[in-house]
């Protein structure tokens, strides 16, 4: 399906469209369904739902990196994303998606690897939960913790043991 | 899936929005327009009523918030109803106030109409019937 390019912010200065309580009942309703469908009940069945739901997640966390361009360096910046010489053309790029930007390491605004993890603690975790993660931790050898003491989309399953075996399937989007 | 959004949705908008009890369908409708989509999606659709019995209502959208990011159905998906979930998640929480309803696209911006348009049929209760035999 095509889609509108990159024009509005998500971020916690942009315009919010709908309310935040819908995404964690369609999250819900989500995982629910692709569960529901799979025939096979195995751990074979159960990996292939699981990888479904996290190809959706990294979709999704795709088309958010794309449509917020105060992630990205300006247009005008020498970092900015360029066309490369070996990419197709956007012809061949089916029409259903959207082309996505193609960044290396020496075009994204965040050089630092450290800094791509705070990104994601800070920005891109308040863009979706309204809320930053709670610690990140290192070993310094490329090993990262992050932790978040109430996600907001298990939250509601934590109070008991009654979820315990749903908690995986919700968890693995991310 | 919009169904079961709808069933628990309905909760949470009765939790925060504190409306009271509704006396007629036209004014059921007008809480869902103005104050539930309102509270949900930050529009307000127009409300109008399709026929004489007044259980037939519309509510036109101007801007549907679920479309921002798509301009064209994939080929081969033409007859796809992209937003059906609204139609669920409205028909769900009908239900979940004891309301039978039948909620369907009855015009999408996407395959080429003018506006969306989402048709709400209220669906008269088996019980209703019988009590108006008595009388």
């Amino acid at each position: 399906m095509r889609a509108r390019s990159a024009g509005r912010s998500l971020g916690a200065g942009g315009r919010r469209m709908a309310d935040a309580v819908l995404f964690e009942f369609l999250h819900t309703e989500m995982v629910a369904e692709l569960w529901a469908h799979d025939p096979d009940s195995g751990p074979g069945g159960q990996n292939m739902s699981l990888s479904v739901l996290e190809g959706m997640g990294f979709r999704v966390g795709q088309a958010l990196g794309e449509r917020n361009p105060a992630w990205l360096p300006p247009s005008s910046s020498p970092w900015a994303p360029q066309a490369w010489p070996g990419d197709p053309p956007a012809s061949a790029w089916p029409k259903c998606l959207p082309l996505p930007p193609r960044l290396s390491r020496e075009t994204l605004a965040y050089r630092e690897e450290l800094d791509i993890l705070k990104f994601l603690c800070k920005d891109l975790w308040m863009a979706v939960f309204q809320k930053q993660m709670d610690s990140l931790r290192t070993n310094h050898q490329g090993t990262y913790v992050l932790q978040d003491n109430s996600f907001p989309l298990l939250i509601r399953m934590a109070s008991g043991l009654q979820y315990l075996e749903e908690a995986p399937k919700v968890s693995s989007r991310w | 899936m919009g169904y079961g959004i709808g069933t628990r949705l309905v909760e949470d908008f009765l939790a925060r929005s504190c409306v009271g009890r509704c006396h007629s369908y036209s004014e059921i409708t007008d809480i869902i327009a103005q104050v539930a989509f309102k509270m949900y999606l930050g529009i307000t659709p127009s409300v109008t009523c399709n026929n004489s019995s007044r259980n037939e209502f519309s509510l036109i959208l101007d801007k549907n918030p679920l479309v921002e990011f798509v301009e064209e159905l994939p080929a081969g998906r033409s007859s796809l109803c992209y937003c059906n979930l609204l139609c669920g998640i409205i028909r769900g929480a009908l239900e979940m106030v004891h309301l039978a309803a039948d909620v369907t696209f009855l015009q999408d911006r996407l395959k080429g109409d003018s506006v969306t348009e989402i048709g709400i049929t209220f669906l008269k209760k088996p019980e209703e019937k019988k009590y108006r035999r008595k009388k």
